[in-house]
């Protein structure tokens, strides 16, 4: 089967490479441009360990194929912080939000993305919001209340900056 | 609580620093098991069984050996023979021998040029297979006219006459049971059943593995034990273990499930028949799901007297538990003595039995066995509880364990903190919240052993006074910080001063897995011995310096003092100026220490939870839950939350949604998460702990390990709290939408 | 001597005795101890054993001392998650 030439940017950095048809853009992140941190915990969009962005919008990669992210921007955890952490990265290491650490990835892009929808979510919509990324380590938690916190920093710069 | 003769007024012990893996963490840095790559590396796909039994009549692999790019096919044929025992087991689980024993076992495996054709190369490979009868049910599997799966299975315990799958036998207990329960003014006997869960790990199996025709070989691999990989897999293979070298990644969570092998050997299997190339083998989640872990199911009996003022005068259990095709599996020597391990009683029988099943071989899950046995046992409390309307903490309190009791299993409890426990559970706003309509509240109490157990770690100081520990424990749930608190502490340097690094199977000698709770106890307490080590060494240069005697001079707060009255007056020296001096004033300064640890204390918890349940459909919200779990001393606060909120969680999946489903082909019938449900954010609620710290003894800062004991607690507390919102017991685990509601309907005629 | 109890079903291997003493200063002398007075005993400690000396859980420790007067429990090898 030939493969299919993509090009997109990731990170804000332009990429190309040569996907097999059937590859998800889950594989073509972590084989093809050495994007480990997005993880696989299922392969069937049950985890959310995969969560990215394209075009702004939340997706589990696994679901995706890499040729449908031609033309595409594309988010992953890699690009999450800039010269510091983002507040999300931050508070998660504060409240200890994580424990084995492998559903941190997505968990912090798929909070990322609420907090751009919603500054301010309340705990049952942080919880729904959250309900398709799997953590067996923390009970859930101090991921919210990480979440929250960052969220009120979040409010609170925004704010001064205003 | 506090007790006189255990350290208290720390500087940084109790404190809640950042942890040092975290940054790699929140980035994506953190390099976990699928995560290595190497140059040449192939990947690798496994065929299945997809049969619950069946001989297997033929392997032919010759049509994906023809396509471009596939470098080696492996069977069992492959394999060295000759093993015995559970090396044997560990052979026939990573590769069929003549027959497939559960839907999900493995029969073959191929290595190709990248992962999609090692899939295509995989499906091409034909297996023949002669279907056999089959058993997966507990009980089913003892029923007369139920096939002998696996004869001669039986060990020197099993006495004559019982069914041809019953592996192992189990008796103990003491005092007079039929009096005790001729004593009683209420006697009541069910059965209970728990079905078998997975860990659920987020992270499947990943190894990368490379062996040369030399025999010497390489793994980086997701692992909570490298030493039990490298052991098994150099069994396995017929390899000598100092000639496999295993790295751990960072491990994606474990839960017992991380501390054997599976596809691991494969790796290297594959890598021999490919010229010494490096080969890649990631489990799918189906695979996980069908071929890894999963823990035992169970059916209990369980009888229990009891006086109308509480007391418990006898108890009485008879266990059936089934760990899959392989024998020792199920933890029934583990279930049966957690079974009263939270009471005094003065009768007692304890009986068991291991059934074999074609389903998976189990694995070590989280306090395995205590789960189960709690549930029947805490359940059956409960239920004599609510009958006499007594109150379950009261009843608790007047049985419960404590500091010299006889445990259910024989040994004298030394200092444990069961009842402070339930005090504090008492004491909590939550046992006091009025309930609303459709609402109730379950309590029960849970034990894990805890472990010590083979463990080996070094520490080195730096030029600049800092120190690195090297241990042997994969960090899963923040190990690296509270060993790093405590060894700090006791050099007396900062936190950040301190680096913990997992090291690879060339570096230590052999450590047992991070398993029983034992990571920060017994490497904690490892290397706080090398720490004493260290400071006793840099003592001795310190005297050689000012020209005094060693044992005249103390180490405090991170510096050397002269003490006692013929010391001299000497200014401090600190560790940062020892350091920086050592390779002049006799070399390196290191310490390092060995034990099979002992002095692990025993770990008691008491939960607390309030359920809605929705008598339309059947579905139970948990409106609010507490745990209350004794830590001995909670090194690193958060970690020890984490812990008991992470097992309650698990609990809590365990009670209400997680099963292993078959169906009558013996086939998995939910090896997804879409339909194996593990616990989603929107499930649960906050998850409000309570530490209590009664020092172990024996452990220099009074650690006990806390990982475990969470998750026993949950099974019967829910399906009490069910009970006293709807009146109906259930008595079989999941507590499901439709099996609640099925009770209730039934309840109402 | 100290008094090894043994659990119900494994009375059978030892002439139905519920305390079998031995004289042994360490857990592995008990274990060797208990398999020479009873062979019978023999694949119980060889599928491995873990025991209890005065109210001390001992997973797999055969140096672990033992008191002429010490309460000994045998336990199943016990596994941790």
């Amino acid at each position: 089967m030939s493969k299919i030439h993509v090009t997109a940017t990731v990170n804000g950095d332009p990429v190309e490479f040569l996907a097999d048809p059937r590859e998800t853009l889950l594989d073509a992140l972590r084989n093809h441009l050495d994007l480990t941190g997005t993880k696989e915990g299922c392969g069937t969009g049950d985890c959310g360990a995969c969560s990215v962005t394209v075009d702004g919008t939340l997706v589990c990669s696994c679901l995706m194929l890499a040729a449908e992210a031609n033309g595409k921007r594309v988010e992953t955890i890699e690009g999450m912080a800039k010269e510091e952490l983002h507040p999300l990265q931050r508070k998660f290491i504060e409240h200890a939000a994580l424990q084995c650490g492998f559903c941190t990835p997505g968990i912090l892009v798929a909070a990322k993305a609420l907090l751009e929808r919603n500054p301010d979510p309340t705990d049952t919509e942080i919880r729904y919001w959250l309900a398709g990324n799997l953590c067996r380590c923390t009970g859930y938690d101090k991921i919210v209340r990480a979440v929250q916190d960052a969220a009120a920093e979040m409010r609170q710069d925004h704010r001064g900056a205003a | 609580m506090a007790r006189d003769d255990v350290k208290t007024g720390y500087k940084l012990i109790g404190t809640r620093p950042n942890r040092p893996d975290g940054l790699d963490k929140v980035t994506g840095r953190a390099r976990y098991g699928a995560d290595f790559s190497l140059p040449g590396m192939l990947w690798a796909a496994v065929v299945r069984s997809p049969h619950a039994h069946a001989r297997i009549v033929k392997i032919d692999a010759s049509k994906a050996l023809a396509l471009e790019g596939v470098k080696a096919v492996v069977t069992r044929a492959d394999l060295p023979t000759g093993l015995t025992g559970e090396d044997l087991n560990l052979q026939d689980n990573t590769l069929a021998g003549d027959r497939a024993l559960y839907d999900g076992h493995a029969v073959a495996a191929v290595a190709a040029t990248s992962q999609l054709l090692a899939q295509d190369a995989a499906r091409l490979i034909e297996v023949e297979y002669e279907v056999l009868p089959h058993v997966t049910d507990v009980d089913a599997a003892i029923a007369p006219d139920a096939p002998v799966i696996r004869p001669g299975v039986a060990d020197y315990s099993v006495p004559e006459g019982m069914h041809g799958n019953v592996a192992r036998y189990m008796e103990f207990g003491h005092g007079d049971v039929e009096a005790g329960f001729a004593a009683a003014d209420v006697v009541r006997e069910h059965t209970y059943r728990t079905e078998a869960t997975h860990q659920g790990y987020i992270e499947p199996h990943a190894a990368v593995g490379q062996l040369g025709e030399d025999g010497r070989g390489e793994m980086w691999v997701c692992t909570q034990g490298h030493w039990y990989i490298r052991r098994m897999s150099a069994a396995v293979l017929g390899i000598e273990a100092a000639n496999l070298r295993v790295t751990p990644s960072e491990i994606g969570g474990g839960f017992g499930g991380k501390t054997t092998i599976f596809m691991e050997p494969l790796t290297l299997a594959l890598s021999k028949k490919a010229g010494g190339r490096p080969v890649k083998l990631v489990m799918s989640r189906s695979e996980v799901l069908r071929a890894t872990g999963p823990t035992a199911s169970a059916s209990m009996d369980v009888k229990i007297g009891m006086k109308k003022d509480g007391t418990i005068t006898a108890g009485q259990v008879y266990f059936r538990m089934q760990g899959g095709a392989f024998p020792g599996m199920s933890p029934i020597g583990e279930a049966l003595p957690c079974a009263f391990a939270c009471y005094d009683i003065p009768a007692l029988k304890h009986e068991g039995i291991e059934i074999i099943t074609n389903r998976p071989k189990a694995a070590a899950y989280r306090a395995p066995g205590s789960p189960m046995a709690a549930f029947a046992v805490e359940s059956m409390i409960d239920e004599l509880c609510r009958e006499l309307n007594l109150d379950p903490i009261e009843v608790r309190l007047k049985n419960g364990a404590k500091n010299g009791s006889k445990s259910s299993y024989g040994p004298v409890y030394d200092v444990i903190g069961l009842q402070e426990t339930l005090q504090a559970a008492r004491a909590h706003p939550n046992y006091s919240i009025p309930l609303g309509p459709n609402q109730g509240r379950g309590v029960a109490s849970g034990f894990w052993f805890n472990h010590g157990g083979e463990t080996s770690v070094s520490l080195a100081i730096g030029e600049d006074g800092t120190a690195t520990v090297s241990v042997g424990t994969p960090d899963i749930g923040g190990s690296r910080a509270s060993i790093g608190l405590m060894v700090a502490e006791h050099l007396g340097i900062p936190y950040e001063n301190v680096r913990v690094n997992v090291v690879e199977t060339g570096a230590l000698g052999v450590n047992e897995p991070t398993h029983g709770s034992r990571a920060t106890f017994a490497s904690g307490k490892a290397a706080i011995e090398a720490a004493n080590q260290a400071i006793r060494e840099m003592c001795r240069r310190a005297a050689a310096e000012w020209g005094i005697e060693p044992e005249a001079v103390e180490w405090r707060d991170g510096a050397a003092h002269p003490a006692g009255p013929n010391a001299g007056k000497h200014p401090p020296m600190t560790i940062g100026e020892i350091g920086a001096k050592m390779g002049s004033t006799g070399g390196p300064i290191s310490g390092h220490h060995e034990v099979t640890a002992g002095g692990y204390g025993a770990s008691f918890g008491t939960h607390v939870v309030d359920v809605e349940v929705d008598p339309e459909t059947g579905r139970t919200t948990v409106l609010r839950y507490l745990v209350v779990q004794d830590a001995g001393t909670a090194i690193h606060p958060a970690y020890v939350e984490g812990q008991y909120q992470g097992g309650a969680a698990q609990g809590i999946g365990w009670a209400l949604n997680e099963e292993y489903i078959y169906g009558p082909d013996g086939r998995l019938q939910n090896p997804v998460f879409l339909d194996y449900r593990i616990p989603v954010a929107s499930d649960l609620p906050m998850i409000d702990t309570v530490i209590i710290e009664v020092p172990n003894p024996g452990h220099p800062y009074g650690v006990r390990g806390v990982g475990e004991t969470g998750i026993t607690p949950p099974l019967p507390a829910i399906a009490s709290a069910i009970a006293g919102a709807t009146g109906v017991r259930i008595r079989s685990l999941p507590c499901s939408p439709p099996k609640v509601l099925a009770a209730i309907k039934a309840a109402k005629g | 001597m100290a008094r090894v109890h043994l659990w119900a079903s494994l009375r059978r291997f030892a002439e139905g005795q519920e305390v079998v003493e031995v004289e042994a200063a360490t857990v592995g002398q008990m274990l060797d101890a208990l398999v020479k007075a009873h062979p019978g005993l023999a694949p119980a400690v060889a599928a491995g054993l873990s025991v209890a000396v005065d109210g001390e859980v001992i997973a797999n420790n055969r140096a672990a001392p033992v008191k002429p007067d010490s309460e000994v429990y045998l336990l199943q090898r016990l596994k941790g998650g």
